[in-house]
């Protein structure tokens, strides 16, 4: 992100126009109930070679930004606006082959759960090779030699015989290993991780992310690593991105986010999660209540319910007014930033350890 | 702390069993639950079995919260099916509150079965679509044939506001509620019959965390208040930190480590600990960027199956520590010398009892250390360190 | 998975002689002698006493029932001649072996059920996927509310309108005939089109209905999207992806209509006057002839042990975890 401060140890962008840029993303589902606002005016950029942590829990749209960046929605249920530009291209609205050749090729996705993203009919090889041979013209002796290459990379120990295994004679770790192989089979210059390490246990997910980590050093790709889980992106990521109810609620890097949040719903994140550092007679400090459903968002600051400083922003500018989140660093909240800065010193982070 | 209620006699092994007398409100030894696996030809025979839960020892104390932690396939939640008697015990011995409760049958356990109550992980499949609130909760009442003053509809709306729902709620039905709100529902229903103990198997990994913040205070609130023991099966490391007092590490069916709170996550002994405890991604900057901080180490491969667990030692066939006599022989889970009394571990060749960097990474998964080192996959040997 | 397919092989012998056995001893129970009907209208006590002698059933049930199964494996000696392996008695009404009828009979039937549920899993397979291809538009609904009418037909009232339609009104078709495969190939397909169209018409209703919800299913399938995700075709995703595990529950509902086609192939013989084997068990019931029912329903029951095997052979075929566990 050009805007953002970097983190000393983050290598320099190269370019100034950002890799994938999305502008005013808006996706709507249509239901039995009525319209889903799934993502509600959206607007991010990623340079190449950073990781952008998307973080936010369940109906905060974070999966569903990245599905309509690769195209991946239903189209006759849903309805986008906004651009979305990857490497200057324009994504939204773009013809359906224009996709097919970009997929998998130039931008790659890791989905949650390795056991039901990979086929169960066809080897780890043959689903490795099958993008190389589509988008490089390969044979298919190459596109095996290729796959057996791969799984060496991610470590899959005798790669010339595991290829020819099916994904259930893989173990959990090993297949997202394998998952991981497949998307960066054609060297895409982005890479969607939607959750990659969820499903796993905290020893694989430890050595998948370090391992996502080096592998970006070699490929040099741009990664956009989508979480629920603030301590996976403090490990991995560059740059944080917030989301709650369809909205980027806050955004800055690493650093800047996990030292001095400026949104209350980020306040509430970092309160919630127990640490090992933490002190322990020190309760929690929970959200109090549950997210909005998304067929009817909360008019104004969409956190605002849930929030409880809008006592002091004073009248119903929360529940009226949409707080605009800066471009680069910052939150998307009317408090003022010096009272933002109190809080946090003062109500927060005594209670974090 | 529990670990001046605990009486370890010496140095040396004491098992656990016998470190706390008196004081256990449930006690388990060398607990066993083999599921057996069929096959072979022509006819189908017993080929082997999967020793999910193997040998283990554990108390809990009266209005203690006990944590159990391990990755899939510890078996750390067929122990707390066993000790809610759902599963029978292949071997070993249940007791609860003196009572020998291992093979008890229906009659025996009808009295026991109000004392211990569980909380299942999953909101959505452990409550009846089909019934409210109000009878999902005082159900259990009705059956124990219990009437508290008021009356049962009394006291649900009483358990209701206790768990922080609406108690005008009584006539809902749970698709109704959110995710965080029926797992309420179901600590509700737990508390009804009165509990002395409560085995909550992954109570909030299920949740969003703002919400699972909620329900563990909420938990926290009732073990303090109530005086209610907990058994609290996590994979989640910090959380069961934040929750319980004692703490025991499991690891393919056995509990390599065991002890109070602090000797667990600060002085840990067992190398799967340590691996566990730095493989926690944590929600700070400096530890995980500036090298200062946490140690890191990083395994390879996953959690061998059950089936066929490793002989002696069964973390060796993962360990950087592994020699040729923890394939000959089971390590016993003894307290070692430094360590605290109660806190015990199964180890030839324990680590510092420290969490803090090392001077040089343990990584032993290969294409890591082949990208960390720089040198071609496959190159690494059984045991690769990478200096900061 | 060899292992498998080998137990279930064991299986299936194991329930044909418990079959065997049950049906031995269950005719054998019933009062009428059967020696009656081979003995004619001149009947006289001596006579059956001969009869009963020549064709062994003077001796203990037991002993007639281990003849009996020697006899299929060993071939038999009767009176009236030898009757040679696989030898499943000896038809008192047609001076035959049993299984010299089935052998003759047998081609009919096999060429009517296992012709028609080609031609009906083909035709629904097809419709089905190009049902769920084209989801939502007017293809999809025509072929949904086609399939839905056309599925609650029987073979007895259809068989006679399209009978009654392509042969005694417009003479477009002849009447259906079996001639042998063997014997003209041409003969043998046109004998046999409007049993095929009849048998077709209405089983094909439910295999476009299911192949398209089942594709539908996969459609949305996280494996498929991932296909998607790679830039695969949608084309290549929905033949290559969706497709292979749309089939697993096609194949169990074909491994049964085959079986219930080849157990009700009574009604389509009928129906359209064809003497197979559905005929043959009819006809003999009728003249009690029970060495021939007794031999027609262990065939039957060995067929449809076959077709569950078959079916079986390829879920493994189709999915590795099957093949490989």
């Amino acid at each position: 992100m050009t805007t953002l401060t970097k983190t000393e140890d983050s290598p320099a962008p190269t370019g100034a126009d950002p890799f994938l840029s999305v502008r005013d993303l808006y996706v709507r589902f249509s239901t039995e109930d009525g319209i889903v606002k799934a993502v509600d005016g959206l607007s991010f950029d990623l340079e190449r070679g950073r990781t952008l942590g998307i973080v936010g829990e369940s109906g905060s749209g974070k999966s569903v930004t990245n599905l309509a960046v690769l195209g991946l929605h239903n189209p006759k249920s849903t309805t986008i606006s906004g651009e979305i530009l990857l490497d200057g291209q324009e994504l939204t609205g773009a013809r359906e082959k224009t996709l097919e050749r970009l997929r998998g090729n130039k931008m790659a996705m890791i989905f949650q759960d390795p056991l039901t993203a990979l086929s169960p009919y066809y080897t780890v090889g043959r689903q490795i090779a099958e993008p190389f041979v589509k988008h490089t013209g390969a044979s298919k002796r190459e596109g095996r030699l290729r796959a057996v290459e791969m799984l060496g990379k991610v470590g899959i120990p005798q790669p010339q015989t595991r290829v020819d295994d099916y994904p259930h004679q893989f173990s959990g770790g090993m297949r997202q290993r394998a998952m991981i192989a497949m998307s960066l089979v054609c060297n895409p210059s982005l890479l969607i991780a939607d959750e990659p390490t969820t499903a796993l246990d905290v020893t694989v997910q430890a050595q998948i992310l370090d391992l996502l980590k080096d592998l970006q050093q070699e490929f040099g790709s741009a990664i956009i690593l989508i979480t629920h889980d603030l301590g996976v992106v403090a490990n991995t990521a560059d740059d944080i991105l917030v989301m709650y109810a369809g909205r980027a609620v806050e955004r800055g890097s690493v650093k800047e986010v996990l030292q001095s949040p400026r949104h209350p719903y980020t306040w509430g994140l970092l309160g919630s999660m127990p640490r090992l550092s933490g002190d322990v007679e020190q309760p929690l400090k929970p959200i109090p209540g549950t997210p909005p459903s998304l067929l009817n968002p909360p008019p104004g600051c969409p956190f605002h319910p849930r929030c409880a400083y809008t006592g002091e922003v004073g009248g119903d500018r929360c529940s009226s007014e949409r707080p605009v989140l800066p471009e680069g660093r910052g939150g998307a909240c009317h408090l003022t930033a010096e009272r933002k800065q109190s809080i946090f010193i003062e109500d927060i982070q005594p209670a974090l350890g | 702390m529990s670990n001046d209620t605990t009486t370890a006699t010496a140095d040396a092994g004491t098992p656990l069993r016998d470190a706390v007398p008196g004081t256990a409100l449930l006690e388990v030894e060398g607990l066993t639950k083999h599921f057996p696996i069929y096959g072979g030809f022509p006819v189908k025979r017993r080929v082997g079995a999967v020793q999910a839960v193997d040998g283990i020892d554990l108390a809990v104390h009266e209005g203690e919260s006990f944590g159990l932690v391990g990755e899939s396939g510890c078996g750390k939640s067929t122990t707390g099916r066993l000790l809610t008697r759902l599963l029978e015990p292949t071997g070993g011995r249940i007791t609860y509150n003196g009572q020998d409760i291992t093979h008890a049958g229906r009659k025996q356990l009808a009295p026991i079965r109000s004392e211990i109550q569980m909380i299942f992980q999953d909101p959505y499949s452990s409550l009846n679509p089909r019934q409210t609130v109000g009878s999902i909760i005082g159900g259990p009442m009705e059956i124990n044939g219990m009437n508290p003053p008021g009356g049962r509809e009394m006291r649900v709306r009483e358990l209701l506001e206790t768990v922080g729902l609406n108690p005008e709620h009584y006539n809902r039905f749970p698709h109704e509620f959110s995710g965080g709100q029926r797992q309420r529902i179901g600590v509700a229903r737990a508390l009804a019959l009165e509990p002395k103990l409560i085995v909550a198997d992954e109570p909030v990994s299920a949740l969003d965390v703002s919400i699972q913040a909620q329900v563990v205070n909420l938990l926290q609130n009732l073990q303090r208040e109530l005086g209610i023991a907990f058994l609290f099966i996590a994979h989640d490391l910090a959380v069961v930190r934040h929750f319980s007092q004692r703490v025991a590490v499991m690891y393919l069916g056995k509990i390599v480590e065991v002890g109070d709170r602090d000797s667990i996550y600060n002085r840990p002994r067992h190398p799967y600990t340590h691996a566990l405890l730095s493989a926690v991604p944590e929600a700070t900057v400096t530890a995980a960027r500036d090298g200062e901080g946490r140690e890191r180490i990083r395994l390879a491969g996953d959690v061998p199956s059950p089936i066929n667990p490793p002989s002696g030692c069964r973390f060796r066939t993962r360990c950087w520590k592994a020699q040729d006599r923890c394939a000959k022989e089971e390590p016993p889970l003894i307290r070692l010398g430094g360590n605290r009394e109660g806190h015990l571990t199964a180890c030839h060749f324990p680590e510092e009892p420290t969490t803090a960097a090392r001077e040089e990474d343990v990584i032993l998964d290969p294409a890591l250390l082949a990208a960390e080192k720089g040198t071609g996959a496959g190159s690494a040997g059984p045991v690769g360190k990478v200096d900061r | 998975m060899l292992q498998f397919l080998l137990r279930r092989s064991i299986g299936a012998v194991v329930i044909l002689i418990l079959i065997s056995a049950f049906t031995f001893f269950l005719f054998f129970s019933i009062p009428q002698d059967p020696a009656l009907l081979a003995c004619g209208k001149n009947c006289t006590p001596d006579a059956i006493k001969i009869i009963h002698q020549n064709l062994g059933l003077d001796k203990p049930v037991p002993v007639q029932y281990w003849n009996f199964m020697v006899g299929i494996f060993a071939g038999r000696d009767f009176a009236v001649g030898h009757c040679s392996a696989p030898c499943f008695g000896y038809s008192f009404a047609n001076n035959q072996p049993v299984w010299n009828t089935i052998v003759d009979r047998f081609p009919t039937t096999l060429s009517l059920t296992v012709g028609g549920a080609f031609v009906f899993l083909l035709v629904g397979l097809g419709t089905g996927m190009l049902a769920a291809w084209k989801r939502g538009t007017a293809v999809d609904k025509t072929f949904s509310s086609v399939s839905l009418v056309l599925s609650s037909m029987q073979i007895y009232f259809l068989g006679p309108i399209v009978l009654g339609l392509l042969v005694y009104s417009t003479d477009i078709l002849s009447s259906p005939k079996y001639v042998p495969f063997t014997e003209n190939p041409g003969q043998w397909f046109v004998g046999l089109l409007i049993p095929w169209i009849v048998l077709s018409v209405i089983f094909t209703a439910n295999y476009t209905r299911m192949s398209r919800s089942t594709m539908i299913e996969q459609l949305q399938e996280e494996h498929v999207r991932t296909a998607k995700a790679k830039g695969m075709s949608s084309r290549y995703v929905f033949f290559r992806y969706a497709w292979r595990g749309s089939l697993i529950p096609i194949v169990t509902i074909f491994g049964m209509d085959l079986g219930s086609l080849f157990g009700g192939a009574i009604i389509t013989e009928q129906t359209f006057s064809l003497a197979g084997i559905g005929r043959l068990a009819v006809e003999s019931v009728i003249k009690t002839d029970l060495p021939m029912i007794m031999g027609v329903m262990l065939f039957s029951a060995f067929m449809i042990l076959l077709f569950n095997i078959i079916v079986d052979a390829a879920y493994a075929w189709i999915d590795p975890r099957v093949r490989l566990s």
